[in-house]
């Protein structure tokens, strides 16, 4: 395709804003994450008078990270499994199967992923409290358990919808084949559908994690001093009286690595599934 | 019977995390649900109307701090959505066509949004700090365009502050999207246009943007949605109560509801916030069907 003169020069202006934009903020993570104490309590300094790798070795003790990254991990990683393959199952009835209750179904559950968070969290809060002084343990109140159970949730709608259209990409006849050959819904799903769906099904993961991994809302009234996640952990340093924005740059730095490579490594993965996904 | 039992997991799931917590929600905005009464919530005495009333009534202070919430939250949406469309159009833009560094600035430009939420907010509320802050420094100290450094996240600055955090958020996912959906429209098309005379301006127009009005419609409506109902960006930086500035609904919901550790008032907010949501989206739905069936 043709591109004039204007075009260029559109195309320069936009990418060099945007470039600037973007990576400011990774460019002030970085440099002030390798910088000694003093260099960001004064003036801001654009380079490090000398640089360190003192805040990666203090994060871990100013406030106990790592057993914050454990829970993270816990709950992250065990939600996002779960999500995937309830999403998978639900995903593969919505596509084959024409059911009563199936629009009704895919309904409910899309328009949930749009009511605001604070309209679930006030009554969760009351009914996990309830259920547990009904049990006479903590099972679900600032529990890694509630938390698991509540976020493996948050990403379903979003993910049975995603998987759901990929899965409509993939012809019917693969599944038709295998049935002939003896297998049944479970096996063609198992041995030929989700084989083909591959993509989708990293997407949603994908997804589903970083969900997680990211949420404020729930983490900051579900948890406590041991169950505390990452979103709220990270808080911990911000909130002390002397803040060391050196060792709260490398920590953000260090709980982004995870989620970030993730992200690198699978976005092409990524986009496939949206492209077919979000996007008919 | 298969298909039934497939679902199961999930409508199970949907009806403990989503669906009971939502009637439960509306309950909830009917009873004095104040502090004495949360782990004993049968013995909650019926408020009827009562929290709707105070809610609303713009002449008491509640009422008037929830209007003016309400007012800021229009005024943020419309700025964070308008703004990150806007970049992520022009990026998804001049990216459509392969040049040398594509992939990398393509990648680049999609980092912000696969980071964790608070460990980019909280870079921000470090570069918005008054005395170490870099903001401050470029404004004062290299541009010369401020006489002193100003605070960024108390006052009235604190607005602007937390739009500019959340379009450095949001604008990505624009991106992601558009480019997701230029990349489904066929390439013929381009071709027979400049067969045709048309130039690249008037192929973006006419081509490009009328094939993405699907995309449109549901990136708008979600981006619409997640600011409207954002939460983490002044929680992250402001913490549990947001300057009144900033002090968009969700945020203020919340810190109305842990702070005075009244849920029956804060349910009660909740649900009006759910009845203005329903009706934009209709709106918005309705009005782009009729659009489409008449394209």
């Amino acid at each position: 395709m043709h591109e004039g003169v204007s075009f260029r020069i559109f195309r320069w202006v936009v990418v060099t804003f945007l470039a600037v934009f973007t990576l400011v903020p990774f460019y002030v993570m970085v440099t002030s994450s390798l910088k000694p104490l003093g260099d960001v309590q004064g003036d801001f300094h654009w380079w490090p008078t000398h640089a360190t790798v003192r805040p990666f070795v203090d994060i871990w003790s100013t406030v106990p990270l790592a057993h914050y990254f454990a829970n993270s991990l816990i709950v992250c990683v065990l939600s996002t499994i779960f999500s995937v393959i309830v999403a998978i199952f639900a995903a593969y009835a919505v596509s084959r199967y024409r059911f009563r209750g199936r629009n009704v179904f895919t309904g409910t559950v899309l328009s949930t992923q749009m009511f605001p968070g604070i309209l679930f969290l006030l009554p969760l809060f009351l009914i996990f409290v309830n259920i547990d002084k009904g049990l006479g343990f903590t099972a679900l109140y600032q529990t890694r358990l509630g938390l698991i159970i509540t976020y493996l949730t948050f990403s379903l709608p979003f993910s049975i919808w995603m998987l759901a259209s990929y899965l409509e990409g993939i012809p019917r006849d693969l599944d038709e084949s295998a049935r002939v050959d003896g297998a049944n819904a479970m096996g063609a799903l198992f041995r030929v559908v989700l084989p083909a769906a591959r993509p989708g099904v990293i997407a949603v993961a994908v997804y589903a994690f970083m969900t997680s991994w990211g949420e404020i809302l729930f983490a900051s009234q579900m948890t406590n001093d041991s169950t505390k996640t990452l979103s709220i952990g990270l808080q911990n340093y911000a909130t002390a009286i002397n803040v060391y924005w050196n060792q709260v740059m490398a920590a953000s730095l260090v709980v982004s690595v995870p989620v970030v490579v993730g992200f690198l490594l699978l976005q092409r993965y990524l986009v496939t599934g949206l492209t077919s996904g979000a996007v008919k | 019977m298969v298909p039934y039992l497939m679902v199961l997991p999930a409508i199970l799931l949907e009806l403990l995390v989503h669906i009971i917590p939502m009637l439960v929600g509306i309950w909830m905005s009917f009873v004095e649900l104040t502090q004495f009464y949360i782990s004993n919530w049968a013995s909650a005495p019926w408020a009827g109307l009562g929290n709707y009333k105070i809610a609303l009534d713009v002449h008491s202070p509640i009422g008037s701090d929830l209007l003016h919430s309400f007012a800021i939250t229009i005024v943020y949406t419309v700025i964070v959505v308008g703004v990150s469309w806007t970049l992520g159009m022009s990026a998804a833009l001049v990216l459509q066509n392969s040049f040398r560094g594509r992939g990398v600035l393509r990648t680049m430009f999609l980092v912000p949004y696969s980071l964790p939420i608070y460990a980019g907010v909280i870079t921000w509320s470090f570069m918005f700090q008054r005395d170490n802050g870099l903001v401050n420094h470029i404004l004062v100290n290299d541009l010369h365009l401020m006489g002193s450094p100003s605070f960024w996240l108390i006052g009235n600055k604190a607005f602007a502050s937390m739009a500019v955090v959340a379009i450095w958020r949001s604008w990505p996912f624009a991106f992601l999207m558009l480019t997701a959906g230029m990349q489904s429209i066929p390439g013929d098309m381009y071709d027979a246009a400049a067969v045709d005379g048309a130039g690249i301006w008037r192929q973006a127009r006419h081509i490009t943007m009328a094939m993405l009005r699907p995309v449109n419609v549901v990136l708008v409506l979600m981006l619409f949605l997640w600011t409207f109902n954002d939460f983490n960006t002044p929680f992250v930086l402001f913490g549990p109560t947001a300057p009144k500035s900033a002090d968009i609904i969700s945020i203020h919901i919340y810190s109305n509801s842990f702070v005075n550790w009244n849920f029956g008032l804060g349910s009660a907010m909740s649900v009006l916030l759910l009845l203005f949501l329903l009706v934009v989206t209709g709106i918005w739905l309705l009005a782009t069907r009729r659009g489409s069936r008449r394209a």
